[in-house]
């Protein structure tokens, strides 16, 4: 049987999985990009623009705000 | 109107002094201000509102901001997430020149007037200098915006440069009071920061200087902080709220209650009648959606628009969207000068 794979959290990079997440939801969803790969938890590298954000894992690749 | 038979009730009197005369509160009125109950809270956003319409006009002033070197600097203002010295997850990155003319498009079509070109530094090396010089000209060849420009202590020679580039505003936050500055940051002191503003001023650039409100300082050091601002006469204030960012030594400290900070929005105005006064980080967490209209009619006359260095605001259609609501007209590019 294959594992699950776990998924991370955007703001404080733990596993989605345990522990509470709703202050990380809240912030995600107002004022941080995340910051966390929700693939492997590296810190990604983020650029904030007036309008929109790009978060760029070394490993992943790059994401971007829903907007873009 | 007086309250009992003894000295004049604060709002009255400064109804008289500052909206009638133009002479901003002194600190002991600040600090009365902010000590002022929640029940006179809406009078006092009216008034504060009135002397702004009175002294600087219905405009607003819109700007974006952007961040073109982020994280990694040496510095440790505690309420910065952008600190090499903290474990903070903002990592280090670098904007190339077509991007940050793509971010000053971005904001010039918003209506802004302003865009601020903004380096996580103690002050700028040789490289950021010349990357800064490649930008402004690069910005000025394909949009029409005033370009301001926030890159730490500066060198005389430094602000000569800036000024030669054209850049209109110099941003440099005295953050806090100048009694509270060595518990937010150690590496530097609030005179260093002063100096670089005289210098600004000194160039014939506009001078920018705010801070940051929440950072755990007495309601005293507000009210001293607003009146140290005054005494600098800048032409703008930008005014923060602490976000507690992860990471920081201010973490875990409390984020600034709405009715708090619209008292303290009011209260700057007081104290500073003519100057352009900015919301600018923090407000989203602060003051909400209704918070923020409440702040638009309590004494602020311009915003940053968009997202902030590191940290995301509103989306900019919804601040347009309160500024039509309310018939505030954005200030044109023309009026700037």
């Amino acid at each position: 049987m294959a594992a699950t794979a776990k998924t991370f959290c955007g703001w404080c990079g733990d596993d989605l999985a345990t522990g509470d997440h709703s202050i990380c939801r809240k912030r995600l969803s107002s004022v941080d990009p995340p910051r966390f790969c929700p693939e492997c938890a590296r810190r990604m590298v983020v650029q904030v623009t007036p309008v929109s954000w790009t978060a760029r894992c070394s490993r992943h690749g790059e994401r971007h705000s829903p907007e873009q | 109107m007086t309250v009992g038979a003894g000295a004049p009730d604060i709002i009255a009197l400064l109804r008289e002094q500052v909206l009638e005369r133009g002479q901003g509160a002194d600190e002991a009125q600040v600090l009365e201000l902010l000590n002022l109950g929640d029940d006179r809270l809406e009078e006092l956003l009216e008034l504060a509102h009135e002397v702004r319409m009175r002294w600087c006009g219905p405009e607003v002033e819109v700007e974006g901001i952007i961040s073109l070197k982020t994280g990694g600097c040496p510095e440790d203002c505690h309420f910065c997430s952008q600190s090499g010295l903290f474990s903070s997850p903002v990592r280090s990155a670098w904007l190339d020149i077509p991007m940050l003319v793509e971010a000053a498009k971005q904001t010039a079509k918003t209506g802004a007037t302003e865009f601020c070109i903004v380096a996580a530094v103690r002050g700028p090396d040789e490289r950021l200098m010349t990357q800064v010089a490649a930008g402004i000209q690069a910005i000025k060849d394909a949009v029409d915006i005033n370009i301001a420009c926030s890159l730490g202590m500066l060198t005389s020679d430094q602000v000569q440069r800036l000024s030669d580039m054209g850049v209109h505003r110099y941003n440099h936050n005295l953050e806090t009071a100048r009694s509270y500055f060595p518990e937010v940051v150690t590496t530097h002191t609030w005179e260093e920061r002063r100096d670089t503003l005289q210098m600004v001023r000194e160039a014939g650039m506009e001078v920018c200087c705010g801070g940051i409100v929440g950072m755990g300082e007495t309601l005293e050091q507000r009210a001293e902080f607003a009146v140290q601002l005054a005494e600098l006469e800048p032409d703008e204030v930008p005014l923060n709220f602490l976000i507690p960012n992860p990471g920081t030594p201010y973490a875990d400290r409390p984020v600034v209650e709405g009715p708090e900070a619209l008292r303290t929005v009011a209260a700057f105005r007081l104290a500073l009648p003519r100057t352009v006064l900015r919301f600018a980080g923090g407000r989203e967490l602060t003051f909400g959606d209704l918070g923020t209209q409440q702040g638009m009619l309590g004494g602020i006359n311009a915003i940053i628009v968009g997202n902030y260095l590191t940290n995301l605001g509103r989306k900019v259609e919804h601040d347009l969207d309160m500024l039509d609501e309310l018939k505030m007209p954005i200030k044109a590019l023309s009026e700037t000068f």
